[in-house]
């Protein structure tokens, strides 16, 4: 189903938990609403499911204005944080509740039912309460009780918040698979880039009620448009004083600019690993953590921290050790600007030609 | 030292709760099997307990619908703003904090046949005062916080989740409440019935000051054992009071048994 967002607002009191949000969704489409906790994505969602009235907005499904229709009839699919299984009910009763509601006869029931629980892996569970389910179980439950009615649109509320770490990963890959198989529009919500990172098509990133960003996440992570953006998705260090790296100088020209730098934006060295070695600076190896697959490094340059990862494939540093560091690009900032800016020295001042 | 405690213990139990049932069931036993049933079938005995039973029904049931319906919309209602559900929710437990008599003068002062709406009610053709709908509102306003209390912890703690999950499954109110919420607060009701039961059987001080306590007309079994026991019938207050201890004691193995259930669900 093709979702259209126009002027979103939502209050509670005082609080403006969504603010004038916009977005368009195709079609079959997975989205991730990625976000710091309290940041209004819980309340998006629940905005496009019924569940609670937009201050202020429009709300439009396949062409139609949604906002007055309750709920029941959405056509929506809803999985709740915790599932919300009933709890009273078995694994086939839970399934069976909402084909049970439009009053569908007892063999239609049976046969969407039992597919269902074969295409979720359940089977054999079906006469099993809600507590004798594991969470990864649960949450499959979950999923099947939302899809029975055959919605159009599914939406995921933290859908593998509440799952140990192991099986959260194998979880995410069936979902994404089931979703695609099934080519139902989704629209997950999550605190977790990784996740998102992950499993979404395109990922829309909330921050304080406002709509940050939307785009693929190759997209988002390589031009990000906001400092938030840029800050929350992938790792980074903040840098006051970019103009004295080598390279950046030019930062100068804009007084009150800051860097982010992104761990994987910076080589470190001998001097003569590089292919310019002029476009290096030369640091010293702080601290050494071992991150189990690799080497995470932090280095300093005069007094610039920064932090980068080292593959265990190469020599084993030690704290305290000279060392040649290349920074490729810094992401700059300032109050009302954002840009992307390469290390100027990368560009060979005296290019020989063969 | 603490010999002397279990000991203590066990004498507080016997005077208070071992000695006074031995005492009403010797009393009611005082002039054989044929002293107990004779008192027990006079005709203001018979009627008082008929009286007695007609309030334990209609105040259940009156109860029992609103007091789930109150504990939902305390609970789950959002048009009614915080203010006004935390005001509603003080005033629930007002019949606690107010003698039950007192709580039948209020009814007899704004009801009573002095008062324009007690007068208003007169002229119709129905009494409500010294008559049945006044005793069933003094019981009602005695009872009223039991299944409230009773039932808002369980809402509180199953949350509205499931209820939103039903929503969006395409159940309305009245589906959702009977598939979904009721077998979650079930025993809590239960529990609520059998608390509201036991209240009205022994209700007292309300009921006398509303009632008037007229003989074959307004007096419930407990109206009728504090008048036996003021003309001096200990054979007849004894019998009586036994058959209210019997229910007592069978509500209170229903009440064991409903809070068993209660936690497991």
């Amino acid at each position: 189903m093709h979702i259209e967002v126009r002027g979103l607002n939502k209050q509670f009191g005082d609080f403006h938990a969504v603010r004038d949000v916009d977005f368009d969704i195709a079609k079959g489409q997975l989205i991730g609403l990625l976000g710091p906790s309290g940041g209004g994505k819980t309340s998006i969602l629940r905005m496009l499911a019924g569940l609670e009235t937009p201050s202020s907005g429009d709300i439009v499904f396949h062409g139609k204005r949604v906002n007055d229709l309750p709920p029941q009839e959405r056509g929506i699919g809803f999985v709740f944080q915790n599932y919300a299984l009933f709890k009273h009910m078995t694994v086939y009763d839970n399934v069976a509740f909402g084909l049970k509601v439009k009053k569908e006869s007892k063999t239609v029931i049976r046969e969407r039912v039992m597919s269902l629980i074969e295409l979720t892996g359940l089977k054999g569970f079906e006469h099993r309460y809600p507590h004798q389910l594991s969470g990864g179980q649960r949450q499959r439950v979950a999923f099947a009780r939302a899809l029975a009615p055959q919605p159009q649109l599914l939406l995921l509320d933290e859908p593998f918040a509440a799952i140990d770490a192991k099986i959260r990963t194998e979880l995410r890959t069936w979902l994404k698979d089931m979703i695609e198989r099934l080519g139902i529009t989704s629209i997950f919500v999550t605190h977790d880039q990784d996740e998102a990172i992950e499993v979404a098509d395109e990922i829309m990133i909330i921050n304080k009620g406002r709509l940050e960003q939307k785009g693929t996440p190759w997209d988002i992570y390589k031009s990000p448009q906001t400092q938030f953006v840029a800050s929350f998705i992938g790792e980074s260090t903040i840098v006051e004083n970019v103009e004295q790296l080598k390279g950046f100088e030019e930062a100068a020209n804009w007084p009150g600019t800051k860097a982010l730098i992104r761990p994987e934006y910076i080589e470190i060295g001998r001097r003569s690993d590089f292919r310019i070695p002029s476009a290096t600076v030369d640091g010293i190896v702080r601290h050494l953590h071992f991150r189990g697959s690799e080497w995470m490094v932090e280095v300093e340059i005069g007094d610039i921290k920064l932090i980068t990862y080292r593959s265990l494939e190469k020599d084993v540093l030690t704290p305290g050790e000279p060392i040649s560091v290349l920074i490729h690009r810094a992401y700059l900032f300032n109050d009302n600007d954002t840009w992307i800016m390469e290390n100027k020295q990368k560009e060979d001042p005296m290019p020989i030609f063969i | 030292m603490r010999r002397l405690l279990i000991g203590l213990t066990y004498l507080v139990f016997l005077v208070l709760l071992v000695a006074p049932l031995a005492k009403i069931f010797v009393g009611s036993w005082g002039d054989g099997w044929s002293g107990f049933t004779e008192s027990l079938t006079r005709e203001q005995s018979l009627h008082a307990l008929m009286m007695t039973g007609i309030l334990v029904v209609i105040v259940t049931v009156l109860n029992t619908v609103f007091g789930v319906m109150l504990a939902i919309y305390l609970v789950r209602a959002e048009w009614m703003s915080r203010r006004i559900k935390g005001l509603l929710n003080s005033i629930v437990d007002l019949p606690f904090a107010v003698s039950p008599v007192i709580g039948g003068l209020m009814i007899v002062l704004v009801l009573g046949p002095n008062s324009a709406i007690g007068a208003f009610f007169e002229d119709v053709g129905i009494k409500v005062v010294y008559a049945l709908p006044g005793m069933i509102l003094a019981t009602l306003f005695v009872t009223f916080p039991l299944m409230v209390r009773e039932v808002m912890p369980v809402l509180q703690e199953i949350g509205a989740q499931q209820e939103e999950a039903a929503s969006t499954l395409g159940a309305y109110s009245w589906y959702t409440f009977w598939k979904v919420t009721w077998p979650s607060i079930r025993w809590g009701v239960i529990y609520g019935v059998v608390l509201t039961v036991a209240r009205t059987l022994g209700e007292f001080g309300a009921v006398l000051v509303v009632s008037g306590n007229i003989m074959n007309k307004t007096q419930t079994a407990t109206t009728l054992v504090y008048q036996d026991v003021e003309n001096f019938n200990v054979t007849e207050a004894s019998s009586v009071a036994l058959v209210l201890a019997a229910f007592s004691v069978g509500l209170l193995l229903l009440m064991e048994w409903a809070k068993k259930r209660k936690e497991v669900h």
